[in-house]
């Protein structure tokens, strides 16, 4: 299809920069995107009669990198702190 | 769980029913990292490319300092081991359990769909029975046209017995007046001519039919004597 209706994953590499050029970054847009994702996620993983452990733990994987990435500033200090004495 | 972020009705033609959900998921290979990454990395760097990365990433992580070792680390290996553990030996179970609670809804939603099918269905041929029944209506009504009659017939033939009756009865009366009349007439005037001959029995007549009789008797006596 056309490009601005493709979803990212569909996108090649080259064609990213207009792929960008063309999605809407409004609040609407963003949220709309959110939406998206959220359900393809849901319907993938979550929403099916045979689930497993894949769609919760990979939900925990990303909090949990996220969490250390918000609070590399706390690790950083403390490691040195703690090596240095 | 409502399955509210699916697309309905996005087509003109609306599925209905709801399409029912997939079997299973997206595959996701050690719980984590879903095979599409593995598929993405495969035409150029065959089956462990995936792996060679992870290691690498993880390699330049801890010697960068990204990832720092700290007590932390420890309690999340414990953690997770706990985790791996306890999934791989009770998942099965708690998977069938849920199963069977599935099944059971299923069940009880069909057999609900059914029963309703079932009564629908007796429901249709109680009507067609009744419609087979309300085409005899003629007959019910010749029936009771019958019954009518019969009635009025009855009633007819009674009073006309009663009529009959009645007519008799006065008749009888008139018949019975008529004897009477004469009886009564008949008895009168037999008293009434035996009063008047008692009457003109005179006493002299009555010494004369005495005498006469004795002499009538003495010569029966004698011609009775003679024969003997």
């Amino acid at each position: 299809g056309p490009l601005s209706e493709r979803p990212l994953m569909e996108v090649r590499l080259g064609e990213l920069h207009t792929w960008l050029s063309t999605c809407s970054f409004s609040a609407q847009g963003l949220l709309g995107a959110v939406q998206r994702a959220w359900s393809s996620y849901c319907a993938k993983y979550i929403h099916v009669k045979q689930g497993g452990p894949a769609g919760i733990s990979m939900l925990l994987a990303g909090y949990c990198l996220l969490s250390y990435g918000w609070n590399y500033q706390h690790f950083s200090k403390a490691s040195s702190f703690r090596n240095s004495s | 769980v409502l399955h509210t972020t699916r697309p309905l009705h996005t087509t003109q033609q609306s599925l209905a029913p709801v399409p029912p959900l997939p079997e299973k998921g997206g595959e996701v290979r050690h719980g984590l990292i879903p095979e599409e990454f593995f598929q993405f990395l495969y035409p150029k760097t065959g089956v462990t490319g995936p792996y060679m990365l992870g290691t690498g990433l993880l390699l330049y992580l801890l010697s960068k300092e990204i990832y720092v070792v700290n007590h932390e680390t420890a309690a999340a290996a414990c953690i997770l081991t706990v985790i791996v553990y306890a999934i791989k030996k009770f998942g099965p179970n708690v998977a069938a359990f849920a199963d069977k609670l599935n099944e059971e809804k299923m069940a009880s939603a069909l057999a609900m769909k059914n029963d309703t099918i079932q009564t629908l269905q007796t429901a249709i041929e109680e009507e067609k029975k009744e419609q087979w029944r309300a085409e005899g209506r003629s007959y019910l009504f010749d029936a009771k046209r019958n019954n009518i009659a019969m009635l009025l017939e009855a009633n007819y033939r009674e009073r006309l017995l009663t009529v009959y009756n009645e007519v008799k009865k006065r008749l009888d009366y008139q018949v019975a007046l008529q004897n009477l009349k004469r009886q009564k007439e008949q008895d009168h005037m037999i008293q009434w001519v035996e009063k008047n001959v008692v009457q003109s029995i005179t006493p002299q007549q009555q010494k004369e039919s005495i005498a006469k009789c004795i002499l009538d008797l003495k010569a029966l006596s004698k011609s009775a004597h003679a024969a003997v």
